[in-house]
Formats: C-alpha cells, sequence, structure tokens
C-alpha cells in the first residue's frame, strides 16, 4: 500500500502540472482564435510551411549527425580543460538570437573571418544567405544542445558494461553496436525532435539569414497576422498547425525509441575505455573543430561587446536585476515542474502526459503573450503583471528542454531501482533525498542551467507587457539596437551573455559535484 | 453587521481617497513605441516638459513598434486606458480610422512637412525621408537612382515589409515612384539584397558590421553618427526618383476620459518645447518649424518628396507585398 501511496502522489501532481501547459498553450491560442478574423490559409502560408519543415528537418539531421562523433570524443577522451571546454561549448545555445546571428556572420558572414581566410588563399568568398546560412545558424544554435543530450546518453551507460566488455576483448567496432548503438537509439529520437521542434519557431534566424521572403517561416506569418494585419484567427489557425507538426514529431520520436536496457549499475564513476590509434587523433580532430565552430563566433560577440563597456546606460542595472530575478525565479518553477513530470512519465508512461511536456517547444511565444494578455486585460493592467506573466512564459517555455533531459535517467532510474525502492517502501522526501536526488542531480543541475539561461535570454513575451520601465536585460538590448547605439547594444548583450552562462555554469556545476 | 459595517466604511474611505488623489493630479496616458519611451528617447523630455504646466501625470505605456501600437488598440478596444496613440504611420492610418476608436484632434497648428499634409484624426509629430545609408569610404560610385543601384552590384540590406514599417516604407516608395513598373524594378533589384531582416535594427546592425554596402534607413541618419559619435563617414544617397515619406503620427482616442487634458496634449506637440527634443533623440525631422541642431545641415535634402496618402497606401498594399514576394522568392 505504501508504494502505490507514494506513486499517486507524483502522478496526481504531473496530471495537474499537464493540465495547466495545455492550458498555458492551448489555451491562448484559443484566446486568440476567440478574436475575430478569417481562418483561410493563403497559398504563401503553404509555402511558409514546406519552408518550415524543410529547414527544422535539415537543422535537425545535421546537428544530430555532427553531435554524435562530438559526444562520444568527449565522452572517451580525458584532457585539461575538459569540463572547462563541455561547459563553454553550452553557451551557443543561450545567446539571444540577434547576437547569435551577429556572432556567426563574423565568422562566416560577407566580411567574416571565414570568408577573409579564403580570400587569403586566392579561393572565391561564399555568401551566407540562403536556405544553408539558416541550417549552418541552427546548428550553431543547437550542436550544443544535441551534443550534451547525446554525451549524457554515453554517461549514462554502467562503467560495468564497458569494463564487462573489455574482459571479453571486444573492439571497438563490438563496443560500437552492443553498447553504443542501443544507447543512441534511445537518445537520438530525443534529440532529434528537441532540435527540430525548436527550428519549426524559427523567425529571425530564418529570415535574417534565409536572404529574401523565400525563407519565411510560419512563426513570421503569425507574427504578420498578429502585428500587420490584425487577423488574430489567421495567427491562432498558424499556430494550430504548428502545433500540429510538434505532436506529429514528437510521435514519430516514439516510434523510433526503443529502452537501452542496459539494467543497473553500481553507479561506479570510471572512465569509459578510449581506443587508442588513429581514433585517438580523430577524436582530437573532431574536439577541436567542434570547439572552433562554436567558440570562434563567441569570442567574436565577446570582443565586439568590449568596446561599448565604458559607454552603458544606466538604466541597465535595473533591467539586469529583472532579468536574473525573472530567471530564478522560472527555473525554480520548471525544474520543480519537469522533474515531477519526468518522474511520472518514467513510473507510468503516460503519452498525455509526455505530449504536454513537449507542447511549449511548438508554442509561438507571440501568440502565447497576445492570448494571455487578451486573457489577462479584463481584470489587471499589463504593466503590473509583466514579470509575473514573464516569469510563466519562461517557465513553460523552457520545460520541455529540462524535462527531455531528466526523463531519459529517470526511466533508467525507475528500472534498475524502482522496485528496490518500493519494496523497502521509500516514498516521499526520503525517496526524493535517498534516490531520486543523487541519480538525477546531473540532469537536473544542467537543465536548471539551460533554464536559467533560456530565460535570462527570452524576449518573445515581455514587449507585450513591458511598460515604460519593466525592461529586462534582452528587451534593452533591443532597444538600444533601434536607437542607434550598435556600440551599447553590443556591450549589454556580452553582459547578458556573461550573466546567463554564469547562471547556467553554477547550476551545472552543482549537478556534476553533486553526482560525483 | 458590525465587521460588514467597518468594511464598507473603510472601502468607501479608501475610494473616497483614490479619488481626491485622482482629483488633484489627473493621469494622462499615451500609448507608444518602445524606443519613444527609453531614457536616451524622446520620453524624458517630453514629460518632464508637458508636466511643467499641465498639473498632471504624463504616463508612457509601450508596445513594441509602430505595429504593435495599432494592434494593442485593436485587442483594447474602446476599454483601452490609454488617452492618447502616438507613434502610428502613414502606413498604419488608414487601418486606424477605420478602428473607429480615434476621435478629430482639431488642432490648428500648422505643421512644416516636405508634402500637404492632413489628417483630422491625426497630427504629425515627426518625420523623415527613407533614404539608403553607406559609409563614404567603402562605396565610391553611389547609385543616383532605383534603376542605378539595380544595374549595379551594389549589395543592400533592407527590411521586411511584412514585419517592419521601414520595409513597408520601401515597398511604398518603388510603388509610388514606379506605379506599374514597380514589381520590374524589384526584380532588378534581386540580386542586389543580400538579405532581409525583421526590423530596422538588425538591418542596421547588418550594415554597420559591413554585410551590406547600403542599408534602407533615412536621411537622418548620418546625423546621428556625426552628432553622437563625431563619426562623419556616413551619408545617405540621393535619388533622383524622389524620396518617400515616413511621417510618425498622433491621435486621440474617443474613449479617453481625459479629454481636455489628451487635446492639450495634442496641442503642445505643435510647441517647440516638444519638437526641439525630436531631432536628437527620434533622429528625425520635426514636424514644425522648429529648429534643427548644426549637423543636420550637412544631411542630403531631396527636391522631391513621396508620400502615397492613407487611404491610397492601404489600398496599394497587398497587391505590392505580392508583387515583392513574387520577384524576390528566388
Amino acid at each position: 500500500m505504501a508504494s502505490r501511496a507514494g506513486q499517486v502522489r507524483p502522478a496526481l501532481g504531473a496530471v495537474a502540472i499537464a493540465a495547466a501547459l495545455g492550458g498555458v498553450t492551448l489555451g491562448t491560442a484559443f484566446a486568440v482564435a476567440l478574436q475575430a478574423g478569417s481562418f483561410a490559409l493563403s497559398p504563401a502560408d503553404w509555402a511558409a510551411l514546406r519552408f518550415t519543415i524543410l529547414q527544422a528537418a535539415l537543422s535537425s539531421a545535421l546537428s544530430c549527425a555532427l553531435a554524435v562523433p562530438v559526444a562520444r570524443a568527449l565522452a572517451r577522451r580525458r584532457f585539461v580543460g575538459r569540463g572547462l571546454l563541455v561547459t563553454l561549448m553550452g553557451a551557443p545555445f543561450l545567446l539571444p538570437v540577434i547576437v547569435a546571428v551577429l556572432g556567426v556572420l563574423a565568422v562566416f558572414g560577407r566580411s567574416g573571418l571565414f570568408n577573409d581566410l579564403l580570400a587569403l588563399l586566392g579561393l572565391p568568398r561564399l555568401s551566407i544567405y540562403g536556405l544553408h546560412g539558416v541550417v549552418l545558424a541552427h546548428v550553431f544554435l543547437n550542436l550544443p544542445l544535441a551534443t550534451r543530450m547525446i554525451l549524457q546518453g554515453w554517461q549514462a551507460i554502467p562503467a560495468e558494461r564497458f569494463r564487462l566488455a573489455q574482459s571479453l576483448s571486444m573492439g571497438p567496432g563490438a563496443v560500437l553496436r552492443h553498447l553504443e548503438l542501443p544507447m543512441l537509439r534511445a537518445t537520438l529520437p530525443g534529440a532529434a525532435v528537441a532540435v527540430f521542434v525548436i527550428c519549426l519557431t524559427s523567425f529571425a534566424v530564418a529570415l535574417t539569414l534565409g536572404g529574401g521572403p523565400g525563407a519565411t517561416t510560419v512563426e513570421l506569418a503569425i507574427y504578420q497576422a498578429l502585428r500587420f494585419d490584425f487577423d488574430p484567427a489567421r495567427a491562432a489557425a498558424l499556430s494550430a498547425l504548428q502545433f500540429g507538426l510538434c505532436a506529429g514529431a514528437v510521435a514519430l520520436g516514439w516510434r523510433a525509441l526503443q529502452a537501452p536496457g542496459f539494467g543497473a549499475g553500481l553507479g561506479r564513476r570510471l572512465a569509459i575505455p578510449a581506443p587508442g590509434g588513429w581514433r585517438r587523433a580523430a577524436d582530437a580532430l573532431v574536439i577541436v573543430l567542434a570547439a572552433g565552430f562554436l567558440l570562434v563566433p563567441l569570442g567574436a560577440v565577446l570582443w565586439r561587446g568590449l568596446w561599448g563597456l565604458s559607454d552603458l546606460p544606466p538604466g541597465l542595472g535595473a533591467a539586469l536585476a529583472r532579468s536574473v530575478s525573472v530567471a530564478l525565479a522560472s527555473t525554480l518553477l520548471t525544474t520543480s515542474a519537469a522533474l515531477v513530470l519526468a518522474l511520472a512519465v518514467a513510473a507510468r508512461g503516460s503519452r498525455l502526459i509526455e505530449v504536454a511536456a513537449m507542447l511549449p517547444l511548438a508554442a509561438s511565444a507571440l501568440v502565447l503573450g497576445t492570448g494571455l494578455f487578451l486573457i489577462l486585460r479584463p481584470w489587471v493592467r499589463a504593466e503590473d503583471v509583466a514579470l509575473p506573466v514573464t516569469i510563466l512564459v519562461n517557465a513553460t517555455l523552457s520545460l520541455p528542454f529540462v524535462y527531455r533531459l531528466i526523463l531519459p535517467q529517470a526511466q533508467a532510474m525507475q528500472a534498475d531501482f524502482g522496485r528496490l525502492a518500493d519494496s523497502l517502501s521509500l516514498t516521499g522526501t526520503a525517496r526524493l533525498r535517498w534516490l531520486v536526488l543523487p541519480r538525477l542531480s546531473r540532469p537536473l543541475g544542467f537543465g536548471a542551467g539551460i533554464a536559467a539561461a533560456l530565460s535570462m535570454g527570452d524576449l518573445g513575451v515581455i514587449t507585450l507587457f513591458a511598460g515604460e520601465s519593466g525592461a529586462t536585460l534582452p528587451l534593452y538590448v533591443h532597444r538600444l539596437m533601434g536607437a542607434y547605439r550598435m556600440d551599447a547594444a553590443a556591450a549589454a548583450a556580452l553582459i547578458l551573455v556573461a550573466v546567463s552562462f554564469a547562471l547556467f555554469a553554477l547550476f551545472d556545476l552543482w549537478g556534476r559535484r553533486a553526482a560525483s | 453587521m458590525k465587521i460588514a459595517f467597518l468594511g464598507a466604511g473603510l472601502a468607501a474611505g479608501v475610494t473616497a481617497l483614490a479619488t481626491m488623489a485622482a482629483a488633484e493630479t489627473p493621469v494622462l496616458k499615451v500609448l507608444t513605441y518602445d524606443s519613444f519611451a527609453t531614457e536616451w528617447g524622446p520620453g524624458p523630455a517630453v514629460e518632464k516638459a508637458f508636466e511643467a504646466d499641465c498639473d498632471c501625470d504624463l504616463q508612457f505605456v509601450t508596445a513594441g513598434d509602430g505595429a504593435a501600437l495599432l494592434s494593442r488598440i485593436q485587442m483594447e478596444g474602446a476599454t483601452s486606458e490609454a488617452d492618447v496613440v502616438l507613434g502610428l504611420d502613414t502606413n498604419l492610418t488608414a487601418a486606424a480610422s477605420a478602428t473607429g476608436l480615434f476621435a478629430p484632434h482639431g488642432q490648428t497648428w500648422a505643421n512644416s512637412l516636405p508634402v500637404a499634409f492632413a489628417d483630422p484624426n491625426f497630427v504629425p509629430f515627426d518625420w523623415g525621408w527613407f533614404a539608403f545609408v553607406y559609409d563614404k569610404t567603402k562605396l565610391t560610385t553611389v547609385p543616383a537612382s532605383f534603376e542605378e543601384l539595380a544595374a549595379s552590384d551594389v549589395k543592400i540590406v533592407i527590411q521586411d515589409p511584412r514585419s517592419s514599417t521601414p520595409g513597408l516604407g520601401l515597398l511604398m516608395w518603388v510603388k509610388a515612384a514606379y506605379g506599374d513598373k514597380a514589381a520590374e524594378i524589384w526584380k532588378g533589384l534581386a540580386d542586389n539584397i543580400v538579405t532581409v531582416t525583421p526590423g530596422w535594427s538588425e538591418a542596421y546592425g547588418l550594415f554597420l558590421e559591413g554585410e551590406a554596402d547600403m542599408v534602407l534607413s533615412y536621411t537622418t541618419s548620418p546625423a546621428y553618427h556625426l552628432i553622437a559619435e563625431s563619426d562623419d563617414t556616413k551619408a545617405a544617397a540621393a535619388f533622383t526618383e524622389g524620396h518617400y515619406l515616413q511621417v510618425e503620427v498622433a491621435g486621440k482616442l474617443a474613449a479617453t476620459d481625459q479629454p481636455e487634458l489628451a487635446d492639450k496634449f495634442l496641442a503642445f506637440i505643435g510647441s517647440d518645447a516638444f519638437q526641439s527634443v525630436i531631432p536628437t533623440t527620434n533622429w528625425m525631422y520635426p514636424a514644425t518649424a522648429a529648429a534643427v541642431p548644426d549637423g543636420f545641415s550637412t544631411l542630403i535634402k531631396p527636391e522631391k518628396s513621396l508620400l502615397l496618402s492613407a487611404a491610397d497606401a492601404a489600398a496599394a498594399r497587398d497587391a505590392a507585398l505580392a508583387e515583392w514576394q513574387a520577384a524576390l522568392a528566388k
């Protein structure tokens, strides 16, 4: 009986959270749909849909394909600064979009380093603008996430299995077949779906690097419908299309998903055996290339920001403080909610809860914000609820990432230790303290870091609610750019990146410390 | 009973206090775009000058950009708490008037726009000519018309007319200058366009980073670099077709609970106290004959100004947008 009581409580909580998520994502779209307007989708909307799927599929495939060798090299090699590199490589994912685009352009743009290098070698300059540029920027932004998700998969293979493989004298090929491929089959679909759905809602990257109206995404069509045509019904219809795509992608991910079934290990931290010879050199090359690809544009952002540091307007401090408090509050909210959902799904495998947890990925921030505005406005003034609404929206939008990071290891924990814990009547806080937190601290810390940084960088909703003086740091950067102050904007962006990264690194470090 | 009585008394007292406070300083709410109300924008100086003799509290409510203002008042309808909307441009005024939410302004002060401008609901508060801005030290052969630009290999970055008001302005510029030939011009420009950005700031940022030779902005943009950064390398290219105007306007909402204050504010927009703030904060021309700073004398002064009426602009928009999309979608 005790074990059942322990199961029921998180399940109830999970259902409540899932219902809230459904309400915030679908309910807001419904509130928008209730406004007057037409439901008809134009041929241009269908073209936007095709482009959206194409670029998201390419970006996802390429990000995951590149992430596998990078994650493998990072999993089995030990070198000085490895921990720092793993943390640093997560940074592009955390950049505000326009800052990331400027970073990518500093390297791959018309007058970027890469083209300067080509020119130096007497080769023609390459243009980044087009579908390939969109995909390149999306890989830059999402390779870190895919790498980390897959790296966690590698680290979740019990060390005893590698030892067994070694004592059976398995070569790298056999290890790949028996250990690594089953792990990838369990990890890759989740990573691919996450990156695909993130790229679905891309707007500024796709348009800025796409080179013209051919690179229109559904999210841009939503923006146009809401802002320029004020056709909320059309925006809601487009938004429903986006939800449909997301649900389809998640469903496809399930079909491909297979549990690795390694069984329980003793949780000892043993180094994964690293083959020598040419494989050693290949791993080194992969790490150097990936680090270069991710860190050089980041370096350009830092370098660019240094020049304006002395000339920052006084309002920046308040905006920074607002952003940090929003980030901390939404991190607490989203991490707890994601943990409850992941534990419930690990215990019972409810697909409805799983869909609810992934829904926010497909939500258009603009529709979400507009819907909340329409729902709340009869009762409160927009400026008065700007920060609570931002906290709620940021928590909602970052939940799928944290959830996806926790889930595989929550499932492994349930499979390996669930029955033992049940038979010991380990429930409630005791179970949380002795089983859940020790086993899940690594993804929890990483997830909390991601949530904090995503919340720092988000801009989608605050613009609808912020009053004269309620700006968060990303909005502040945006306003500086809108007033010719590009140097100050670059410096403020540097501060934003530094603080986001510090928050991310703190949470991530905590998770890794607690795990080892 | 006692408790209920006490509660009612308290509530009445609080209401009376709130009414007294409201009676002492009436509040005028101006809904405007983000950059107007920032610490470096016109907002703070405008607020100070207006409050000096209005005996009121001027508060700004902000919502993104000009297009966001319109969708905000459409969402709020007659229940909006704003009294004045400041920051729409003439591409949006037809749709704004059609909502029936605006009241005639009744202002009689004369504006000094380069074209005759009068709208029953809206007064202009500033204006600027759209222009392509370039770096004098990098671009030596400067195109002097859209046709020359299309024939050259000069690279430009523009804004998307579906998400930005300057982008929509460029669409109207080509339409006003070339009418039925506009589609041809866009086809000619297709290979000059490096990329299309969602908004003005991304485009201007890309230009400053060297991604394009020219960027769609305003003839007044070089004044910012000259006055604020002592950098005289930027200039705007003069086009023989003439330059399209962006006229930014303000209007009074019909449902305002402060009609006198709103009228007073619309009159204040025509005063030197408001207009003298505009050039070096919003980097646009004042709507009246107010003085402009020295740096503005170095700017190009187009001889021919183009502006479609609000009704013509609204009527031309959808077809022009389709033309633009067809010409640029490769």
